[in-house]
């Protein structure tokens, strides 16, 4: 059986983010999938809630548990990256100060998402939503 | 070494988690760049930190850390400790500063967090 969840993320609202993620992670455990896979998906989400919340003017994160693999989609509503390529490379951030002050945009996220997937993709230019997919195999 | 070992030797006082602290830890990762937890940290350990908000305890939540020792008498406020009562996370609170904290638990016997670079 698949089972099917989807979070909106506001902008800028850091109150609340990492909610998403940690709910996925309390609704993974309940299904009984195992700790490494659990928090692979966690980190990533968790990276990916960061980055909607910080970068775009919102978006939202679906979740697809099926009994082959887990499937985490970040789709924002814009305004895209400019250039993705850099974007991966690790170190390279746009973050402003307040976020670093709250301990991100170290230039970490992207490539660490991938670094947890077994597959990973991102599609994303100016002007356009980001669309972010991850997957990890159970 | 167990959390109530480490709340003795850097005199610390429990903020959350009493419940907890008999918890053994292995290793620490010492560290106010909650990207590079997320980015680096493999083991189960020990977080001790000066950042002192709700993010610190999110990340710590991903990472299945689950104790953290805040440094420098930084105090978080309710939010942070709420979410980390919720979540099952001993949180620590000592006077002293990054580098004497690390220090005191080093020379008792804790190692470094090991870290992987993929």
């Amino acid at each position: 059986m698949n089972i099917k969840l989807s979070y909106d993320i506001a902008k800028s609202d850091f109150s609340k983010a990492g909610e998403a993620s940690s709910n996925i992670k309390k609704v993974l455990r309940q299904l009984g999938i195992p700790a490494d896979i659990i928090k692979r998906i966690a980190v990533s989400t968790y990276e990916a809630e960061m980055n909607i919340v910080i970068h775009s003017d919102g978006g939202r994160i679906d979740l697809l548990v099926t009994p082959e693999k887990i499937q985490v989609k970040a789709v924002d509503k814009g305004p895209g990256i400019k250039d993705v390529e850099l974007a991966m490379k690790e170190g390279f951030s746009t973050a402003p100060n307040e976020v670093r002050e709250m301990g991100f945009g170290a230039g970490m996220g992207l490539p660490n998402m991938k670094r947890c997937a077994d597959e990973f993709h991102i599609s994303s230019s100016l002007g356009n939503p980001t669309e972010i997919t991850i997957i990890v195999n159970i | 070494m167990n959390l109530r070992e480490i709340q003795k030797l850097l005199d610390a006082e429990v903020l959350s988690g009493e419940e907890y602290i008999d918890r053994e830890v292995k290793t620490v990762f010492a560290c106010d760049l909650m990207s590079d937890v997320l980015a680096f940290v493999e083991d189960k350990t020990l977080l001790l930190t000066g950042l002192v908000n709700p993010h610190t305890i999110r990340t710590a939540e991903m990472m299945d850390i689950n104790a953290i020792v805040f440094v420098r008498g930084k105090m978080p406020d309710k939010e942070t400790l709420n979410l980390a009562e919720e979540n099952g996370i001993v949180i620590l609170i000592t006077k002293y500063i990054l580098y004497t904290s690390c220090g005191i638990l080093y020379k008792n016997g804790l190692a470094g967090a090991e870290i992987v670079h993929k």
